[in-house]
Parts: structure tokens; C-alpha cells; sequence
């Protein structure tokens, strides 16, 4: 099965009732439905009920669908987890996670929930938020933390307030963080999202920005409005000559594979399994059918 | 259950119900008063929603105003639990 893809993941307020039913037609890979921030602190029982609520009701088609909780050192994150964890959504975002004993802690009140509920094999995915200059020093051993994390992210508000900068538009405060969450997140074959780019008006720097964290291994972008959808999904998309390209890789690496060779050649340039692999991503991209390249290789 | 406070949920944003609960005294029974930007097509299921919360909730005593602006069901269990839940004071929240 293709791999899921995260190119967007849209932030929603857990107390808008107009945009969580709309939820599943802004496009978006995946939308997040948000507890903690984007919620008043004396609307977050509402929030919260409002929530599960549509989770059971709203048809959200092939969107996955994230809630982030708050955070467990607040009079607020456990409660939001007794409400969710039972309806199981595609996964659920732990913000401000600083170390080992922050996720154990969480995904230990999880597994609580679930086993209380009967749910005998969750599906549900974690991803963990590092938004603190603690959580970017500890952040490997947090990738690795437990199997059920399937993405780490990066939160740039919190990040610059937690090291007392200012969240500049080339993004140079939190370029170390960036790239060390990368390492980390890949080396756990995590898929690694980006922080949102908070100038809904400014499509250009939305642009640059999304193609600079492309460039340095980002799988997704999360973002704050609908109008930001399209423009991310412009730059993660591979162009055309890119798709005819990792097609053509593809076919000759089954054909090659078939007759029992590891390494070739394509145009004078070898060929090995990196590049298949990178052929493998770009078509999954495409959403083209890898198994309908091999079948009309062998026919 | 009986509510103890004057309570309140949701917004006047579109697609969004505001809720408010008033306690009466015991016997009283539910008086439901709703207003809707859909009351034509839609008072008589708005109310049924709001009793059957109020059912499963227990709640039998209560003075109760629905400002509707077309929300949909799963809005209108919500915002009715948890301005129930505030009058109970089993939560908190505004008003």
C-alpha cells in the first residue's frame, strides 16, 4: 500500500462547528482538529465534547483526521484524552513533548483508555510536537520513544518564545531545530511535518518556505487556512518530467530485478536502490499504482 | 440531575447554536424554547435532539433557550452536554 501522504495538514479550531463539518472537502492531506491553542481556555469542555461529537458524525471522506490534546501537564490534557482516544481517530498530536518520560507518560494513559474501552488493536497513531529548546536536545530518543509514533513535528511559535527570539520570515532561529527533527525523525522512519506559516496573504513566502523544507526532507507542511492548501500541494507534487522519469527508473528496476540484476544503467547513469527508492516516493506522489507498473512490465 | 447555575454554550456564528440553561424549581418539568434561521424545516428535530441529550443526561427540571443558526445535529448534542454540564457544575465554562 502506497504510503500516506502529509504534503498539508490544516489546522482547525476544536471550537468552530462551521469548519470542522467542512473538514473533509478543503483538500488538505490531513486536518487537525485543535484542542489546545487554537481554543479559548474557558471553552476547552466545549471544545472537547464538540469535538467528539463530530468525530462520530461529520464524514471527513480521505482526509486523515488528527486531534491535538493538550498537553499532559495542563488541568486539561487528560480529559481531552478520555473523550478521544475512544473514537480512535487516525492519530492524536501530543504537544510540547520534552522527553522519554513525557510520551511514556501519555501513551501509558492511551493504553489505559483503550484497554478500559475494549479497543484490543488501536489504530490510532501518535505524533509528538517538539516546540521547546528541551524537546530539540532530546528529540532522537523521543522518535524512538514508542512504536506507535508515526510523525514528529516542529512548532515554531513556541519554539522562538522558548528560546526568547522572534520568528523571522527566513526562518534562520529555528533552522537548527529544523534539520536536527529531521535527522531524528528519519532516522525512526518517522514522517517529519513542518510548522504552520502564520501570514496567510504572503502566498510567495508560503512558497519559498515550503520548497526550503522540501528541500531538506520535510514530508508536510501543517497550515492555518484553506488558501494555503493548493499552494503546498504545488510544491511537494512532482512535475511531470519528474513522474515520466521515476516511471521509466521503476520499470527497468523491475525488469532488471526479474532477470536477476541488482544494479544498471539509464541514459550512461547507474541506477541503484537509492534511486529506485526516490523513483518509489515521486510515484507514490503521483498516485500511481507501483503494482501496475510491475504487472505490465511482466506481461 | 438538576442544574444548579444559569449556563451557557456554543456561539451566534453561523452553523453554531447557542444554548442557554435556566434552573427551575423542582416539578417544573422542560420548557424549551428554540429560535432558528431554520425553524420552518427544522424546529421539531432540533427539538427532539436537545430532549434526547437532555434524556441521557437525566435532566427532567430545566428552563432551556436555543438560539439556532443551522447547526447540524452533532453541534446541537454538544453545545446542549456542555452547557448542561456547566449548569451542573460538573465543568467549567462561562457564565
Amino acid at each position: 500500500m502506497a504510503r500516506k501522504k502529509r504534503r498539508s495538514m490544516l489546522y482547525i479550531p476544536g471550537n468552530n462547528p462551521a469548519m470542522i463539518q467542512q473538514a473533509g472537502v478543503y483538500g488538505c492531506d490531513a486536518v487537525l482538529l485543535d484542542l489546545e491553542d487554537a481554543v479559548a481556555l474557558n471553552q476547552k469542555d466545549a471544545a472537547r465534547i464538540l469535538v467528539r461529537n463530530m468525530l462520530q458524525s461529520v464524514e471527513f471522506y480521505d482526509t486523515e483526521v488528527c486531534v491535538r490534546v493538550n498537553n499532559m501537564h495542563t488541568p486539561f490534557g487528560l480529559a481531552d484524552l478520555e473523550e478521544i482516544v475512544p473514537l480512535q481517530p487516525d492519530n492524536i498530536r501530543f504537544p510540547k513533548t520534552e522527553s522519554v518520560q513525557d510520551v511514556k507518560d501519555f501513551m501509558k494513559e492511551v493504553r489505559r483508555i483503550e484497554k478500559e474501552h475494549g479497543i484490543k488493536k488501536p489504530t490510532m497513531t501518535i505524533h509528538v510536537m517538539i516546540e521547546t529548546a528541551k524537546g530539540v536536545a532530546n528529540v532522537y530518543e523521543i522518535a524512538g520513544a514508542d512504536p506507535r509514533i508515526d510523525a514528529i513535528t516542529i512548532g515554531g511559535q513556541d519554539l522562538t518564545a522558548d528560546m526568547g527570539i522572534v520568528k523571522t520570515p527566513d526562518g534562520v532561529g529555528i533552522d537548527y531545530a529544523r534539520k536536527r527533527i529531521v535527522m531524528a525523525g528519519k532516522a525512526h522512519g518517522l514522517d517529519v511535518l513542518d510548522t504552520v506559516f502564520a501570514d496567510i496573504n504572503d502566498e510567495e513566502g508560503l512558497r519559498e518556505e515550503t520548497e526550503y523544507i522540501k528541500k531538506i526532507g520535510f514530508a508536510g507542511k501543517a497550515l492555518i487556512n484553506p488558501r494555503q492548501v493548493d499552494g503546498v500541494h504545488e510544491v511537494f507534487n512532482p512535475t511531470e518530467n519528474e513522474v515520466r522519469k521515476a516511471y521509466r527508473v521503476y520499470s527497468e528496476f523491475i525488469r532488471n530485478k526479474n532477470a536477476g540484476i541488482g544494479v544498471f544503467a539509464i541514459d550512461g547513469k547507474m541506477v541503484d536502490a537509492p534511486v529506485v527508492q526516490r523513483a518509489i516516493t515521486v510515484l507514490e506522489y503521483a498516485n500511481i499504482d507501483l503494482k501496475e507498473i510491475e504487472e505490465s512490465v511482466a506481461s | 440531575m438538576t442544574p444548579k447555575f444559569k449556563a451557557q454554550a456554543g456561539t451566534f456564528e453561523s452553523s453554531d447554536i447557542m444554548v442557554l440553561i435556566e434552573p427551575v424549581s423542582e416539578e417544573t418539568g422542560r420548557q424549551i424554547d428554540i429560535s432558528s434561521t431554520v425553524m420552518l424545516q427544522f424546529e421539531e428535530d432540533i427539538k427532539n435532539t436537545i430532549n434526547q441529550v437532555l434524556d441521557d443526561l437525566d435532566i427532567q427540571n430545566v428552563h432551556l433557550i436555543a438560539k439556532d443558526k443551522g447547526a447540524l445535529t452533532p453541534t446541537i448534542k454538544a453545545r446542549v452536554e456542555a452547557a448542561v454540564k456547566r449548569s451542573l457544575g460538573i465543568q467549567e465554562g462561562t457564565m
